[in-house]
């Protein structure tokens, strides 16, 4: 049928070299991708490894940063990191998950609901979505909290959290000053403000994916917890939580691995002090704060000490977020094997 | 059997009259009621949590007020125009430093938008389970939680150090290290959701592999494609540790003495980081307006971002 304009036809020898072409482009990028991370890794263990050398193990545990005798270590940094970063998780976990509960509960949409309800508006054409659109509207603003510049935190932080919370710190100073959380008085920056800022950045991404998890959970469990005259609470408490664990462990731990390597609020807000306290109204200092404020003025050879530095970070933050993902991953797998 | 016969069946007898089956129910027991633990507690916990999900929302609107009310008061052209001013200084605004942020965002953009999308055709279309795409993902997976301010210290490993100096180009290449994770992910996400069939009509009219992405899975995913850019754009703009010591700052345009992009560049982020903690009351009014102005063109980012996410086409 020759005559028949062809709509479909096989390609053309050029098409078929262009095609290849492309193919060969995107398996390249593709290439290029996987290269470029592996390369970032390697360049920063590189650059370390002079200072490797030259200061050991040691460089771990000591506690002196002073390049004006080319002594080095970054214990407190290593400490500060870790003691913010597990307060702000604490805080953030237990915000993060009640705001995953009540985002995938439908607390709000039901309490919506109950008010149109009694004015019997529930099922206006306009108002009757209302329940839906709150919901949406509160996740957004959640997620909204993410979107906001970690400088600008910092930024609020200094001029709003700081003397708002003084007083009271230095009160609890003044009265229970003999419990080594509350050992130091607060001056100015220190770990509190900076561990609620932590805990504000951290929350988004807790409840995200928390609420992923609880959401996925299969709903033949809840309805069968709730055939068996379980409330609410209860099969929230006994059933939906331990089924979504996994998955709420996962976003914990990813979450971490964001407030360890967070820099700006905490460069602006932990008080850059190289010390070791408990206190949480004392000045510390953490790794990622330690290399923003000493790399724009570090002289070429402190550099490879950063360098040192910058690298037990990335090892600490991998070490985490691999982790993360490692849990993630098995427990949607494990969610897949309870649908079937 | 119609319903007139259903009506006028007897209603059914228990089969044991003497047996009421009630008779171990407290009905009293089955009532909601306030003064039972578990209801009492359900409603405590109900309370408690949403009490908490909105003290979650109070540091959101916090700091949007805070923004509207310190930075809203100084507000005007004066600050897209003029360069920052000197410690004693008054007035002066963050012209080169909006320019900045503009110049090196672009830049990243330049770089991550062509390697991402590439890589997302390839992890999406070409080889969908081979190694390497398991290696692409697993890579970009990493990168989403990779720590801003380590981009930056490959950036300047790389760039300022062997090039002997802070420059734009060193900022854009942290940059587009951050955009490239969100780029890759998203649109990987989006291009498989293009229906199967569209893909199979294409295949099925004689198109190569190249055209169907070309015609069909590109325009079809490319609300979703651009969502992640825009999430990456919003990322990168409000980044300050990749910039701080591969930008550094400038007090200058960047066109200042010819258009030079290897030279210290201003940035909002870093002009808030360092205005912020100086004692002078001028340049910390300046840190809240740039915050306000940051914190706009990401929000608007962002939102650009979500309009185009609600017209992508799913199955």
């Amino acid at each position: 049928m020759p005559d028949i304009n062809p709509i479909s036809r096989p390609p053309t020898r050029s098409q078929q070299i262009v095609d290849t072409a492309f193919r060969l482009l995107c398996y390249g990028f593709a290439w290029l991708s996987v290269l470029m991370v592996a390369f970032i890794m390697l360049e920063i263990a590189a650059k370390a490894v002079p200072a490797m050398r030259q200061y050991g193990p040691g460089f771990l545990v000591g506690t002196t940063w002073d390049p004006n005798t080319g002594q080095f270590g970054i214990l407190p940094e290593i400490w500060g990191t870790l003691y913010t970063s597990f307060l702000a998780l604490f805080i953030g976990t237990i915000f993060g998950v009640a705001a995953a509960i009540f985002l995938s509960e439908g607390f709000l949409a039901q309490a919506v609901f109950h008010i149109l309800k009694a004015f019997n508006l529930q099922f206006h054409p306009m108002l009757g979505k209302l329940p839906d659109r709150m919901e949406a509207v509160l996740k957004n603003l959640i997620e909204l909290l993410a979107a906001i510049p970690s400088v600008v935190y910092g930024l609020w932080g200094l001029f709003v959290i700081i003397p708002l919370i003084r007083p009271a710190c230095n009160w609890l100073n003044l009265k229970l000053g003999w419990i080594p959380l509350f050992s130091t008085t607060l001056t100015g920056p220190g770990v509190l403000p900076a561990v609620i800022v932590l805990a504000i950045m951290i929350l988004p991404t807790i409840t995200a994916i928390s609420r992923d998890a609880l959401v996925s959970v299969p709903p033949k469990l809840r309805m069968a917890a709730y055939g068996m005259g379980a409330t609410r609470w209860e099969t929230i408490l006994a059933v939906i939580i331990p089924t979504a664990f996994r998955g709420i462990v996962g976003a914990v731990i990813l979450a971490f691995g964001r407030a360890l390597g967070e820099t700006m609020a905490l460069a602006m807000l932990v008080g850059n002090a190289n010390r070791i306290s408990v206190s949480l109204f004392s000045p510390a200092n953490t790794l990622a704060a330690l290399l923003a404020n000493n790399f724009p003025e570090a002289a070429k050879k402190d550099v490879g000490v950063l360098m040192y530095a910058a690298l037990v970070l990335l090892a600490i933050t991998l070490f985490v977020n691999i982790a993360g993902a490692l849990i993630l991953q098995r427990a949607s797998a494990a969610q897949e094997g309870g649908k079937a | 059997m119609n319903t007139k016969d259903i009506a006028l069946k007897p209603p059914m007898q228990p089969l044991r009259p003497d047996i009421n089956p009630f008779a171990g129910v407290d009905f009293p027991e089955l009532e909601k009621s306030l003064r039972r633990p578990r209801t009492l507690v359900g409603l405590l916990l109900s309370s408690l949590v949403s009490a908490m999900t909105l003290m979650a929302l109070v540091p959101l609107f916090s700091v949007l007020l805070m923004l509207l009310w310190r930075g809203g008061q100084r507000l005007s052209l004066a600050i897209f125009t003029q360069l920052p001013p000197a410690p004693l200084e008054q007035g002066g605004g963050f012209g080169n430093a909006i320019l900045g942020t503009l110049i090196m965002v672009a830049f990243a953009a330049l770089i991550s938008i062509p390697l991402g999308i590439l890589s997302a055709v390839y992890l999406a279309q070409a080889r969908p389970e081979s190694p390497l795409a398991g290696a692409v993902r697993f890579g970009a997976k990493i990168l989403t939680g990779f720590p801003s301010i380590l981009a930056g210290v490959f950036a300047y490993g790389v760039l300022v150090l062997a090039f002997g100096g802070y420059s734009a180009i060193a900022g854009g290449v942290a940059l587009s290290i951050l955009m490239l994770p969100t780029i890759i992910l998203t649109a990987e996400d989006s291009i498989r959701m293009v229906p199967a069939k569209m893909r199979e009509a294409s295949i099925g009219m004689g198109a190569t592999p190249t055209q169907t992405t070309w015609m069909v899975l590109l325009p079809t995913a490319m609300p979703g494609i651009l969502t992640g850019i825009m999430l990456a754009v919003a990322r990168a703009a409000g980044e300050t540790a990749p910039l701080l010591f591969t930008a550094l700052f400038s007090n200058y345009w960047i066109f200042g003495g010819g258009f030079d992009l290897n030279q210290p560049t201003a940035s909002l982020a870093v002009l808030i980081y360092n205005f912020a903690s100086m004692p002078f009351e001028n340049q910390v009014d300046l840190a809240w307006v740039a915050a306000l102005v940051l914190v706009l063109l990401v929000l608007i980012t962002n939102l650009i971002g979500q309009a185009f996410s609600r017209r992508q086409i799913q199955d």
